[in-house]
């Protein structure tokens, strides 16, 4: 049962002038099979919190743990952490000219699993899992991520999750920039990844509109650089009707 | 992130006919040295060029004193002489069209000639090892292949020299020549060289031309045709390291009707001072009416440091022409792209190796040659290995 424990996490970014807090102590503890939304106002850290769980070089850690089954996740570098279980699905994925979708996933594949998957398994493996997001086959063969529309991108982030199988991911904005047919598609991928029961989700969004396809567990309130308030999914309602003014006033870290 | 420069954007010379005839170059080609003035820099055809690591070679200074050994392996019906500088069948491609090329021509005792009879098909190729010593060279080859023959030339650099040295080849009327060059010098040579090609009628050439190593190689890849119908395919492919400089200047010369040519090179650089140029320069002469022709460049930058001048350059003086363009694009392997490899797992120069093969990749298969493909794949990841440790 793995569980991700975070623990006033503390994280700054260099700007002008010096480095710059935007983690302010944050704790959450994330349990294989339960989603928790991340739900806050642009500029609280949401997008920090996530990079900073994948180990993005241009976040500096100042404090606090963040733990794995009880591995210290700070410790490990990006590809170790992926490796280790944790999944960052980005709100920008990025184009990687000269490598081809189908040999990116494989050779991602080949590091999570530590073997390279069997050759005829894993095509069949990848042909229905790209089915069931609606992505065209072609695009097996076409760059990482590049001249995909901002649907395609993150159809092709959560075809990753499908088929890597996290402990923990990590889905940054995946709903930003998504009509809703696209919102929808994504979704059940998602949804298909929860109801294995092996994942802790940890949803990170600006807007309820995605809970409607995905039922959080929790819900917490982001603003600035930490968790405000935590509930259950009513807590998302209450955002919904109110939205985030009631976090924002004196808290922002601007 | 990826970015484009616009055709001919970068260039600030066009081909002109007449007189000078090439804009491009210091002085009209010719035989003789003594034609060319020095160069200093500022030349269009040397401005990218640092000539104080030419040793030599561009002033008059450099003295030859052998330190090069050239071994040809060639199948049984291959005729290879060793011929004074009288022999008829010296120069016959195309003058040189700079100083140091013209050194080279009026340098070299002895030139080397491999001629394939005429509807001779080889099953094997012609192996030509050029071994530097350390010492300075001048030299003149020339492959011959008669009409309807076809051959598979494989000419590989090794060794430390300094190296001028020019290439003819000629290829005889409904014949096939494929040329491959691998430039795999020690990283302390210096070569420089004009390879021309004069294409027959309805002959076809394929030129692959492979630089790894040197610390500075300048070649000048050239076709010209004899006679409607020729075909030229020009593939390059270079992998330019820390203080290495690289640099291909190719010019097709459109001049008859209904010729194609195609060109692809793709570079990959890495390390603080590495710098690759590409120049590609395609004319098309009101003459040669049902041209076809499309030139391609693609750098990929690995590090910060490295340095790429690509100038594709298409001059057309007809109309009547099936097509011809161009594309030139310089990438740069990102930390954003590194980081979300890694993020999938998959380890730092695990990461930069699929960035690099898969780049090549696509090329190395045009290339169509299976024996040659496996050895610049393995020579890729060689120069990656050693690099990014």
């Amino acid at each position: 049962m793995a569980t991700l424990e975070i623990h006033d996490l503390h994280v700054s970014v260099d700007a002008e002038g010096g480095p710059r807090e935007i983690l302010r102590g944050v704790d959450l503890t994330v349990k294989q099979g339960e989603t928790h939304a991340i739900m806050g106002p642009n500029g609280s850290g949401k997008s920090t919190l996530a990079y900073s769980l994948a180990g993005h070089p241009k976040y500096t850690v100042t404090g606090g743990t963040v733990t794995l089954d009880g591995e210290d996740v700070l410790a490990m570098s990006v590809d170790e952490r992926a490796r280790a279980g944790v999944f960052l699905a980005m709100q920008y994925p990025v184009e990687v000219p000269g490598v081809s979708v189908s040999n990116f996933l494989r050779t991602s594949a080949t590091a999570i699993r530590g073997e390279a998957p069997k050759l005829r398994t894993w095509v069949k493996e990848v042909k229905e899992a790209m089915e069931r997001l609606s992505i065209d086959p072609s695009f097996a063969e076409r760059n990482v991520n590049e001249g995909f529309s901002g649907g395609e991108k993150k159809r092709h982030e959560i075809l990753q999750l499908e088929l890597l199988k996290p402990a923990i991911a990590i889905l940054d904005e995946t709903d930003s920039g998504l009509d809703v047919d696209a919102l929808r598609v994504v979704s059940e991928g998602v949804n298909r990844v929860r109801e294995s029961g092996q994942v802790g989700t940890l949803l990170i969004t600006h807007y309820t509109r995605i809970l409607r396809y995905i039922k959080p567990d929790h819900v917490h309130v982001f603003a600035a650089g930490r968790i405000a308030e935590s509930g259950g999914p009513e807590l998302a309602d209450k955002l919904e009707e109110e939205g985030y003014e009631e976090y924002v006033k004196g808290g922002a870290s601007e | 992130m990826a970015e484009t420069i616009p055709a001919g954007s970068t260039t600030d010379g066009v081909i002109q006919v007449g007189q000078p005839t090439d804009a491009r170059v210091s002085a009209p080609a010719s035989y003789d040295v003594a034609d060319f003035p020095v160069p200093h820099g500022r030349e269009e055809d040397w401005r990218f060029t640092p000539l104080e690591r030419l040793r030599g070679l561009h002033d008059g200074t450099a003295v030859a004193d052998g330190g090069v050994r050239v071994e040809v392996t060639a199948p049984a019906g291959v005729t290879v002489e060793t011929v004074g500088r009288d022999d008829a069948r010296l120069g016959k491609a195309g003058k040189p069209v700079d100083r140091v090329a013209a050194q080279a021509y009026s340098s070299f005792e002895k030139a080397s000639v491999v001629s394939v009879p005429k509807e001779t098909v080889l099953t094997e190729p012609v192996r030509i090892a050029v071994h530097g010593e350390g010492g300075t060279a001048f030299g003149h080859q020339v492959i011959a292949v008669g009409a309807f023959a076809e051959a598979v030339v494989v000419i590989d650099h090794t060794g430390d020299a300094t190296v001028a040295a020019n290439v003819e080849y000629l290829i005889g009327d409904g014949a096939k020549l494929t040329v491959v060059s691998v430039q795999d010098w020690d990283d302390t040579a210096v070569h420089v060289g004009q390879h021309t090609a004069l294409v027959g009628r309805d002959a076809t050439f394929k030129s692959v031309v492979v630089t790894f190593g040197g610390d500075l190689v300048r070649l000048h890849p050239r076709v010209v045709y004899g006679a409607p119908g020729g075909e030229a395919e020009l593939y390059g492919l270079y992998f330019t390291d820390n203080g290495q400089h690289q640099e291909h200047r190719l010019f097709i010369d459109h001049d008859t009707p209904h010729c194609r040519s195609n060109v692809a090179y793709k570079g990959a650089l890495q390390g603080a001072e590495a710098h690759a140029v590409w120049i590609g320069d395609v004319l098309i002469r009101a003459a040669a009416e049902g041209t076809d022709t499309y030139e391609l460049n693609r750098n990929l930058v690995l590090t910060d440091g490295a340095r790429v001048d690509s100038v594709p350059n298409l001059e057309i003086e007809t109309g009547e022409i099936v097509g011809a363009g161009h594309a030139s694009a310089t990438g740069r392997f990102e930390d954003e792209q590194l980081f979300y490899l890694m993020a999938r797992g998959i380890p730092a120069d695990e990461a930069r190796r699929l960035v690099v093969r898969g780049f090549f990749a696509e090329l190395v298969q045009q290339i169509g040659i299976p024996e040659l493909e496996e050895r610049l794949i393995d020579k890729i990841e060689a120069e990656l290995e050693a690099s990014v440790g």
